[in-house]
């Protein structure tokens, strides 16, 4: 079997057999098995990739398949992948693994929240493996709807409205998207012959700018919204904010990774001129975002909002970063959306960590943990440096990737958005060094906190494996970078191709 | 034509099994009726011929044929579920009423789809609404029940007549009833027009479009559950699929002068439906907005005209009878068990009986067209239709109308999966026929999109009936 329909047939094996577990003991070693043996195909998937491109494999997709599924629309089950997608599969095997063990006290309905989380899983792989825009879009969907029982059955706060929210707001998205694969599709074949869904197939066809011009906005925006483009990001504070630690994981690390996936890989790549002459509007929304995020941050007082600001804060520099559309942004971009990714998954497992410790995710209610729980808070404080760009961790390489490659361009509009884009660096510094203050260290404000328990091994394990990620692009961060660039190499061209660059 | 006689003598045989039956056996007459339809439906799939009769009056085509298996299916899944309703002591008089009523309307509903000229297609469709009154008016002592047999009785018998106005025009001008002459003779003149915007009017009412859609909500509320899901499924799909042909076919060469109007009605259709749907608390309401919101989806595959419209149109009809059937057969199951039929009377029912809710989330989310069930298949061909016709806008519309739809769906899974609740619904099983219908439902939406194979038969019969 080919190894990537493999990625989608582990997830849907392991659903399958939790249905046959009984209870929590049962369902979390069930998930935590399949996922790990998840993890090993992903770094395997990795090695072998690596290996294909040093014997010169030089194919623009690696390990691809292809299944007619629907013939008379020529609608395929294709897959393949490319370093890009390489790299989101590991780090969505990575961040799931870790999420398991984020879980593994969950005692409410835990077969179902177990299945679900991992229907959620298997629709993120299925997304990064497709190379036909249906197959993708029924996975893009496929991911979003486990969200509403997740966040709804086991979320916190206004769960129910939260749950709501983030699922219209998403499918609302998707309804654009639609539209934008509709005219993919119809304009796939300007000479004749059969419409395609293949992007691969599209990429080779020119479409004509008029057309690119009325579908692109389409496409963009859709994905966009997951990628919590202002001013469509208002779900994502409420939605993580109410969703249990691991949902909050999985969907800030991986599926808002789907959002600036789809924004390259279907609106730019397939779309080039039209991206070209509308980056101007994006770019601009994107800098509010990227700043509007990070001083939201400083005001929410909430652990789980802070992190759900920066999260908007740094998803928008994903698509400030492709918006500028040159090797090293982009390259910046994929690094940021890889690092943000472990970066955030790890902070809102510890803030879940934290919370069912000390009943409170109010950072004015908690002082001094650093004295109670150390391994926690020592891993919180790394966590909040990568975020806030301490050289070594992943943070740091991929923002400073980001902001040389904005700064490539020589014009007034990139220099000054880039100017503007980069002051949240700083405003980063404020929340993050703010928190770690107040929360860890300093004395012990509430006396309940005197006596926590310490992180157990479960715990330790799933903070770990994040952290050792994180650690690892910050120290070997080309190594990434290679499995990356080579891949961006032909939608640089593409792109560069129509851009007077 | 063999579909038709066979449910002739289906009906024959069972109003005889009825004289002969002595009083304190009628139940009996559920389970042999059950086996002759399931003998009648199976024996409908064995190929048939192609031709025309009566000088072109009837028409059986691959394509006909089909549409008639999926009514049958249909037919027979309402038939199980209304299996252990009928069993209660107020229905047992009646037992074989129920089956003899709803066969004749199905005749008439085959006698339509096969149709090869205005007055077969007007005949058939008489012969499929009178009955249904009856059957609305199915629990009489109800006043609620009778209503709705008096308002779906007063708003057919007026839309037959708006569709005959229509049709007199439509004579009037072409000098032909028939549908191949009429194809050819017709003009884009003010006349047809007029006689075209009654006859949309009339197939309007059948079909639930907004603005002739008053009497649905009513009519669902009113009848008993197992009539409506019949109403809302089978007639509803037999009135679709004959709309769709009369429009590919008959008003084929008039397409620019109705293409405006459908697209003003589908856009009318799903959002007014979507709304209302939004505030309704009784379960049966719920679902007739939601299926009225359905049928807007529907006419942007028609609005596709070509075989690419008709077969999304089939297929998604297809899909819409395991899809609704399976949330029917809940709402069904549940007020057979409880006599509960409001949203919020089913908070807290997974923890009691979680299989049904399972099923309900299922059908629901099908209908929402959430991948990968079904309903997602249905619903992306019928937009995949409309924009090869260059709708984008109406696509977008319409995938926005499916995302407010999502919203008063996922009310219910909240109700069902979230909502918590003091009493819920106890802990009940349903009958034997009735879990095999939900089953077979339950497949249905699961499988009916993955398997690519009836979608690609449905096309090459749409194309071999367009050809």
């Amino acid at each position: 079997m080919n190894i990537l329909t493999l990625l989608v047939v582990i997830p849907i094996l392991t659903i399958i057999s939790i249905l046959f577990t009984k209870d929590l003991k049962g369902a979390r070693v069930v998930s935590a098995v399949g996922m790990g043996i998840q993890l090993v195909v992903a770094a395997v998937l990795l090695f072998m990739y690596l290996g294909a491109r040093q014997t010169g494999n030089m194919h623009e997709m690696l390990f691809t398949a292809d299944y007619t599924w629907f013939k008379s629309l020529n609608i395929h089950y294709s897959i393949g992948v490319d370093g890009i997608a390489v790299a989101m599969i590991c780090l969505t095997a990575i961040v799931t693994f870790a999420g398991i063990f984020a879980s593994w006290e969950m005692a409410y309905l835990s077969r179902e929240f177990f299945v679900l989380l991992i229907l959620l899983a298997t629709a993120v792989y299925g997304f990064f493996i497709s190379l036909d825009l249906f197959t993708m879009f029924l996975f893009y969907e496929l991911a979003l709807i486990p969200m509403y029982p997740l966040i709804g059955i086991w979320g916190s706060g206004p769960k129910e409205k939260s749950a709501m929210k983030l699922t219209l707001m998403l499918m609302a998205g998707s309804a654009l998207i639609m539209v934008g694969i509709f005219g993919l599709y119809y304009n796939s074949a300007p000479n004749g012959g059969p419409l395609t869904f293949n992007i691969i197939e599209i990429s080779k066809i020119i479409i004509p700018e008029k057309t690119q011009m009325f579908f692109f906005p389409f496409a963009f925006v859709g994905f966009g919204i997951l990628g919590a483009l202002f001013p469509f990001h208002t779900w994502s504070p409420d939605g993580h904010a109410s969703a249990p630690t691991a949902v909050s994981m999985l969907h800030a690390g991986v599926l808002m990774k789907l959002g600036g996936y789809g924004c390259f890989r279907v609106a730019m790549f397939l779309m080039p001129q039209a991206a070209n002459s509308m980056a101007w509007i994006f770019i601009i929304l994107t800098s509010i975002s990227v700043v509007y995020g990070a001083f939201g941050a400083i005001w929410q007082k909430d652990l789980k909002f802070i992190n759900a600001y920066s999260s908007v804060s740094h998803c928008g520099l994903v698509i400030f970063a492709l918006l500028m559309m040159n090797q090293t942004a982009m390259d910046g971009a994929i690094l940021q959306m890889i690092s943000h990714g472990l970066m955030t998954a790890l902070f809102f497992a510890l803030i879940g960590m934290i919370y069912g410790r000390t009943h409170t995710r109010n950072v004015t209610e908690m002082g001094g943990l650093m004295k109670v729980i150390p391994f926690l808070a020592v891993v919180y404080m790394i966590a909040g440096f990568a975020s806030l760009g301490l050289p070594g961790l992943s943070g740091f390489v991929a923002e400073m990737t980001v902001f040389v490659g904005a700064f490539q361009h020589q014009d007034m509009f990139h220099r000054v958005v880039t100017v503007i884009a980069c002051s949240s660096i700083v405003i980063t510094a404020v929340y993050i060094l703010r928190v770690v203050g107040m929360m860890l260290l300093g004395p012990i404000k509430d006396p309940h906190h005197e006596h926590l328990e310490d992180a157990k091994w479960y715990e330790k394990l799933s903070t770990v494996t994040l952290l050792v990620s994180v650690a690892a692009v910050g120290i070997a961060p080309l190594w990434l970078s290679e499995v990356i660039s080579g891949s961006l190499k032909p939608i640089v061209d593409k792109l560069a191709a129509v851009i007077p660059f | 034509m063999r579909q038709e006689l066979l449910l002739i003598i289906a009906a024959v045989v069972i109003l005889i099994a009825e004289i002969a039956t002595p009083d304190e056996k009628k139940g009996r007459i559920i389970p042999f009726s059950l086996g002759l339809f399931v003998l009648v439906t199976a024996i409908g799939f064995i190929p048939g011929q192609e031709g025309t009769l009566f000088g072109g009056a009837y028409q059986s085509t691959q394509l006909t044929m089909f549409m008639k298996n999926v009514l049958n299916l249909a037919v027979l899944i309402v038939f199980f579920q209304a299996e252990s309703w009928l069993k209660k002591p107020q229905n047992l008089d009646k037992i074989s009423e129920y089956f003899i009523l709803t066969i004749s309307t199905l005749i008439g509903m085959n006698f339509m789809v096969s149709a090869g000229d205005f007055l077969t297609f007007y005949l058939g469709l008489e012969t499929a609404t009178i009955p249904i009154a009856g059957l609305a008016a199915f629990d009489k002592y109800k006043s609620e029940s009778a209503e709705a047999g008096i308002k779906l009785i007063l708003s057919s018998a007026l839309s037959s007549g708006i569709l005959l106005f229509g049709l007199s025009m439509i004579y009037g001008a072409t000098g032909s009833i028939y549908f191949a002459d009429v194809a050819t003779k017709i003009t884009p003149t003010p006349i047809i027009a007029l006689g075209f915007i009654f006859f949309v009017a009339g197939m309007g009412f059948k079909i639930s479009l907004v603005p002739f859609h008053f009497w649905t909500a009513d009519v669902y509320e009113g009848a008993p559950i197992n009539v409506t899901s019949y109403l809302s499924v089978v007639s509803k799909g037999a009135a679709a699929f004959i709309f769709t042909i009369v429009l590919f076919t008959v008003f084929k060469s008039i397409v620019t002068l109705w293409q405006p109007l459908i697209y003003t009605i589908a856009v009318a259709t799903m959002t007014l439906a979507n709304l209302f749907a939004l505030r309704q608390n009784n379960i049966k309401r719920f679902l007739a907005f939601s299926s009225i919101a359905q049928a807007g989806f529907i006419l942007l595959g028609i609005l596709g005209a070509g075989d690419l419209g008709m077969t999304a149109v089939v297929y998604f009809v297809l899909v819409y009878v395991f899809t609704n059937l399976g949330a029917f057969g809940v709402v069904s199951a549940i007020y057979d068990a409880s006599g509960v039929e409001t949203i919020s009377g089913y908070n807290g029912l997974y923890k009691t009986n979680p299989n049904l809710s399972l099923v309900m989330t299922l059908s629901l989310f099908s209908l929402a067209g959430i991948p990968p069930v079904a309903g997602f298949f249905g619903k992306f061909f019928l937009f995949t239709s409309a924009a090869g016709a260059g709708y984008y806008i109406l696509v977008l519309i319409a995938v926005l109308n499916a995302t407010i739809s999502l919203y008063y769906y996922l009310k219910v899974v909240k109700a069902m999966f979230i909502d918590p609740n003091d009493q819920p619904i106890p802990t009940f099983r349903s009958s034997m026929a009735m879990r095999i219908a939900l089953v077979v439902c339950a497949a249905g939406v699961f499988f009916v999109g993955f398997a690519s194979g009836i979608f690609e038969y449905i096309r090459s019969i749409s194309q071999m009936f367009l050809n």
